[in-house]
Formats: structure tokens, sequence, C-alpha cells
């Protein structure tokens, strides 16, 4: 469904994404984890089309089509959809009103109905519900002077709304309450299907008992270093990414 | 120091003219009148137009010149404008008072007076100076000052028509008062519009003025408000400027404050080569307060410049201002905010907020804030803003399948909500948003 090839992306004159490799089937969840700074949100940034990124060379696909041609709102009419470790306050921009806007961009690109006002209201508390989201919250601006834990919540809200087919969540969880946690995995769950994909980056274990991924990945210096079952985010967050960062441990770990 | 000579030729138009409208258009009027013009006239001739030199903060960004050079005419005897011209600029609730001028003299065939409370006087300035002398004459130009400000000279040497909105003590009028002060292009008129609003104390009224002209053609438009606002009355006020892109526009309105008064106003400016507002509050009295919003949009060309002066003369006193602009094209914007906290007032409370949106590379906006505080125990602040649309915010729209110019689009109204949600007059607030929609749809294209 996603496929990246040895993907380098750099920002100004530093690299940071230095050859990434990645494999995503549709109805699977890989996890990504690795120290800050790694390159984990880079990933995910570059992936959305964000404009500050320059892609050196590699490769994306999605479905087969190329997506670093794309500009970000084709990406996302592509079923593309990026849940952000830091969303963006837009004062002035009603929530409602900026996700019936996206809703409907997405909608008609694709030839299909769009909703109506009142339509959408009612879809959208029924989205709220599944994150439960403090419906005020939906008639207020877009993410100003909400909570860390609210703007999460409403990054979820969002993906729940729009149905991707490839969903990267970037540290969907880090702010989060146990509460709030169990809800917003609960959240994620429900889009768990046969037909989309999910890739959530992570630094704690915590959520992974929720939800339970396929296939884990270690990032370091801008590539991964290590894949493997859901058993390595438990390593991870024992032993921390120093002994991945030791070819001989590595190796070892690996077998 | 000397002006140069053809500053002086420049001038002397308005001196001719200004002998023929003693002669003829305004004979009839009181002596005092004829006083007061002959001495604003003589101020204007010694003051000249202003002049963008250095040391002449005032007018340091505006230049005027093209004002000056312009052989505009002030008109003797008023033109004709079909009721189809009012389109434009209509406005409100039927049932609303509106009076309407053409060129600076009142229109009675465009206007209409809804039925209002007892002792509330809308009319023409020039019948209340002939029949009611008592009322206007001490407050007529006794606001604005025409020592130093060459443009209000100038209106007041022309003082004879206008409109008078007088509300008498404890008198809530409801509806809306709308003063539309139209332009022709005939001949490039120079015209001089006058307010005098006077409310009494415990009143409360919504007065709005509306300056608009042809979508083409130059004309001046040269316009002074008084307005006096008695102890704990309310005055709403809003300011629609929708001139053609060639006209100039300048404006002053003195807002004298009363004890425990409360005065707003939202000021809009969409059209204009050259507009300049001056925008004086004295807050004379204890308690009092006022809200000073405005947006301008401008493109092409155009120039805009606000100047705005709230002069805390007294304790307890509190002002808001926020002004916003979107500019495009080559536009320039200037907003140059005073603030004065006299000796002696304490707890005064001020904070004004200028911001600019950026449309185009070639755009330029000015923020000049100025503080002039004479006592300690005051809270001010400040903050300004000038830039383009936030990349940040761009992307997250788009990454949720927004197109780019639906995005820019989608944010830039987002910028000016913020002013037109502070309109507090239903009807108003949705004039203003159709005008202000319109505009940028016609930049942005969505
Ligand atoms: N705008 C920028 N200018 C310069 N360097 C940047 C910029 N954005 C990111 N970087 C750098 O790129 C590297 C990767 O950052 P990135 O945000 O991808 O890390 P991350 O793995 O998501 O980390 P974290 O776990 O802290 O979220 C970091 O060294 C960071 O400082
Ligand atoms: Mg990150």
């Amino acid at each position: 469904m996603l496929e990246i090839r040895n993907l380098y992306a750099s920002i100004g004159e530093k690299e940071i994404l230095k050859g990434v490799n990645l494999h995503v089937k549709a109805g699977e969840v890989h996890a990504i984890m690795g120290p800050n700074g790694s390159g984990k949100s880079t990933l995910a940034n570059v992936l959305a089309g964000h404009p500050s990124y320059t892609v050196t060379s590699g490769e994306v696909l999605l479905e087969g089509a190329n997506l670093l041609v794309m500009a970000p709102e084709n990406r996302a009419r592509a079923g593309l959809f990026l849940c952000f470790q830091h969303p963006v306050e837009v004062p002035g921009v009603r929530l409602d009103h900026f996700m019936r806007a996206g809703f409907n961009a997405i909608q008609k690109s694709k030839g299909q109905e769009e909703m109506d006002v009142l339509k959408f209201d009612r879809f959208i508390n029924d989205k709220a519900k599944l994150v439960e989201m403090d419906r005020s919250l939906i008639r207020r601006s877009v993410n100003e002077g909400f909570s860390g834990g609210e703007k999460k919540r409403n990054e979820i809200l969002q993906m729940a709304v729009f149905e991707p087919k490839v969903s990267i969540l970037d540290e969907p969880d880090s702010g989060l309450d146990v509460d709030a946690l169990r809800i917003v995995a609960g959240a994620i769950n429900q889009m768990r299907s046969p037909e989309r994909a999910i890739i959530l980056v992570t630094h704690y274990q915590r959520i992974l008992d929720y939800i339970v991924p396929d296939v884990v990945h270690v990032i370091v210096g801008g590539r991964i270093v290590m894949s493997g079952g859901k058993e390595l985010a438990l390593e991870v967050e024992t032993r921390g990414y120093d002994w991945i960062e030791r070819p001989d441990e590595a190796l070892r770990a690996i077998g | 120091m000397p002006k140069p000579a053809s500053t002086l030729t420049q001038e002397k138009r308005y001196l001719a003219a200004f002998a023929s409208f003693e002669r003829n258009g305004s004979a009839q009027d009181p002596a005092w009148a004829h006083r007061l013009r002959r001495a604003a006239i003589a101020r204007f001739q010694s003051l000249g137009f202003p002049t963008a030199r250095r040391g002449n903060e005032e007018w340091k960004y505006t230049d005027v010149g093209p004002i000056a050079r312009a052989p505009f005419q002030t008109p003797v005897t008023p033109a004709g404008v079909e009721a189809g011209a009012l389109e434009r600029f209509a406005l409100g609730k039927h049932g609303w008072s509106r009076l309407v001028f053409v060129d600076g003299a009142y229109a009675e065939e465009l206007s209409s007076l809804s039925t209002l409370p007892p002792g509330v006087r809308v009319s023409n300035l020039a019948e209340v100076m002939a029949a009611s002398p008592d009322l206007v004459e001490p407050h007529l130009a006794r606001h604005a000052d025409y020592e130093s400000n060459a443009f209000t000279a100038l209106n007041t040497a022309f003082l004879h028509d206008g409109a008078l909105v007088h509300i008498p003590d404890g008198i809530t009028v409801e509806e809306p008062i709308h003063l539309l002060f139209l332009s022709t292009s005939r001949q490039e008129t120079a015209s001089h519009p006058r307010v005098l609003i006077l409310s009494g104390r415990g009143s409360r009224a919504t007065i709005i003025e509306s300056y608009g002209g042809p979508s083409r053609g130059r004309y001046f438009t040269n316009a002074v408000t008084e307005v006096v606002v008695g102890a704990g009355a309310r005055v709403e006020h809003y300011n629609i400027q929708q001139q053609s892109e060639e006209a100039f526009h300048i404006t002053t309105t003195q807002v004298t404050l009363g004890r425990d008064s409360a005065f707003s106003s939202v000021n809009i400016d969409l059209g204009g080569s050259v507009t300049r507002n001056n925008l004086n509050v004295l807050m004379g009295e204890e308690g009092c307060s006022c809200t000073l919003n405005g947006l301008y949009l401008v493109g092409g060309s155009q120039h805009v410049d606000n100047q705005v002066i709230v002069d805390h003369a007294k304790p307890y006193t509190t002002s808001r201002e926020l002004y916003k602009g979107v500019l495009n094209g080559r536009s320039r914007s200037v907003f140059h905010g005073s603030i004065v906290v006299r000796k002696g007032a304490r707890k005064v409370n001020a904070n004004q907020v200028d911001k600019n949106l950026l449309l185009s590379d070639q755009a330029e906006a000015d923020t000049k804030p100025a503080f002039w505080i004479y006592c300690d125990d005051v809270k001010c602040g400040h903050g300004a803003a000038c830039g383009q649309i936030d990349e940040t915010a761009l992307f997250y729209l788009r990454s949720r399948g927004i197109g780019e110019r639906a995005a820019r689009s989608l944010l830039t109204r987002a910028f000016v909500s913020e002013v037109i949600d502070s309109i507090e007059n239903e009807p108003v607030r949705a004039h203003v948003d159709t005008l202000v929609q319109a505009k940028l749809q016609e930049w942005l294209g969505e």
C-alpha cells in the first residue's frame, strides 16, 4: 500500500533521512521508534509533503502512485493522513468549518457528494463521541487554546473523519493521561481494517499494548536500523537505543 | 521655513473657492459661522498642505502632494445623483434613518427619516445652524482642532452643510442612524463633509458614516466629525469607506468622552488612492472607555494611513485598539497609534494592536506605536505584527485536502474576521462582511 524506497531528505543543508526503506501492506500497523532527533517526524512530514523539506533521492509509492510529485492536498485526496506531533493553532478558522472544507475537497476530488452543514454536523458529532471530545471544542478555532491532550484528540478525530487509507500518526500518545490514552488508542484501533494501513510513531511501549503492531522499526540517524516483531518495542523500552547503535549487540539480538 | 511658491499656488485654488463660497454658497448663515470660517481659512492659508518633510512625523509616511496639486473644484451648487447610485452603499434595514449628502451638500430627496424618540434630532447642519444655532454653536469646531491641522482648517473654512445628530439626555435610539456621503467626480470635486454628534447624559445611539463615490474617477473628500459623548452615554460609531481607487480621502474624527461613557468605533477602509484617517479620542473624564477597531484592505498602489491618538487625560480610563490590514499589490499602509497618559491619570489601562497580512512581496506596512506616559500607575500594552500567511498553518490546511488557493483564502478570511466579528450591530456586520469577502474574492479567487 505504501512503499518507501531508499529515501533521502534534507532541510536546508542538513541531511536528515539517509536512505529509508519501508514497505507497509494494507491491514498492517507499523510502529516506528527511535531517539529524539532521529528523523521520525521528518519522515512523516516528507510523506505528507511539507514544503520545508527537500527529497534528494528515493521514491515513495502510495498504491503504486508516485507520492512525491503530488501537492500536499493531493496526497490527502489520495488517502494519506498525517496526525501531527505538534498540531498548529489556526485562530479565526472554526474546527468544524475547517474539517468540512477538507472533507468536501476530498469528496469533490473523488467525484463524490459533498456534505452540507447540517449533515456534516451530525457526522462530526458521531465522530466526536468516538474520541470523547468535548463538542464545544468543535466550534472553536482550530487548536486555539486547546490543551496538549485536546490537540491529540482533535488529530485523531480528524483521522476518523477523513478515513484515510494510510495514516501516519506522529506520537499520538505523548502528553496524554491514562484515560485519554485508552480513548485515543481505542479510536485508532477502530480505524484498523484490512483496507487501511497505519504507521505509528511513538516513544512508549504503553500505546502498543492497546494497538498491537505487526512490525516495529527502530530509526536511528535517519535510517531504519532494525525491524522486528512487537517484542522489539519492549526491548527498546527496557534497554534504550544504545545497544542498537552497537553493531555487535544488535547482531546478537537479531540472532 | 518658507514654503515653495508652487505650494502656495496650490492653496490659492482653495482661497479663491472660499471667496466665492462666502459670497454665494453660505451668505445667509449666522455671523458666528462666517467668523469661524474666516478664522479657519486664515489658518489654512498659513499652515498650507502638510508636507512629508523631515521632522514632520505626523505626515512622514503619507504624501499629500497629489491632493494639493490636483485641480479640485469645490462646487457651490449641489450635483444631482440618481437614486440607483445609492444601491452600492445601501445598508441596514428599511426604516433606518438615513441622511444622504452629495459632494458635501444635503440631498433631501435621497434621505429618509424614521420615527425617532422625542427630542432626537437628525438633520442637516445648514438647517440647524439657521433654526437652532444655540444647539450647535457651543460645539461646532470646538473639538476638532483647526489651529494645527490644515485639513481640518480647510473643512472648517467650508463649513456650511453636513449632519447633526443630537440625542437628548437619557434617550436610547434603537435603530442605527446612517449618514451617507457620496461624491461625484464631475469637475474633479472637492467636498468637505461635516458631522456633529451630540449624545446627552446616559443616552445610547449607533451611528454609521459611510463614504463612497463612482467606482472610477478622481475626487477629494475631506471630512471632519466631532463626537461629544455625555456622562454615562454609549455611542457605537462605524465608518465605512468605499471610495473610488483614484479618490483622495481624508477624515478627522474628534471624540470627547464624558464621565463613565463608552465609545466604540470600527473603521473600514476599502477604497481610496490615498486615505488618511485621524482619529483622536479625548478620555476627558474618569471612568470612560473606548474600543477603536479598524480594518483596511488595500491593493494596487493604494495607500492608507491611520493615525489614532488616545489622550488619557483622566484616571480610570480604558482604551482598546485593534487595527488589521490586508495588503495586496504594491499597496502601503501606515498605522501610527499614539497613547498619551497625562500626569495624575492613575489606573489607566491602554492597549493597542496593529497586525498586517501581506499578500504580496511588494506591499509594505508600517506600524509606529508611540507612548507618552506621564504617570506611573498605568497599564499599557501594545502589539504589532506584519507578515505573510503562516506557512505552517497553510500546510496544515493543505494536509487535510484543502487546495492551496482555498487554504490561503480561508486563512486570510480568518485574519480579518477578528475585526468584523467586533462589529456589534448585526446588519452592519453583515454588510461589512459582504464588502470584505467580495474584495478578497477579487484578490484570491476563492
Ligand atoms: N526546520 C529545521 N531546521 C533545522 N533542523 C531541523 C529542522 N527541523 C528538524 N530539524 C532537525 O532534524 C533532525 C530530525 O528531527 P525530527 O523532528 O525528524 O526528529 P524526531 O525523530 O521526530 O524527534 P522527536 O522524537 O524529538 O520528535 C533533528 O536533528 C532536528 O533538529
Ligand atoms: Mg518527532
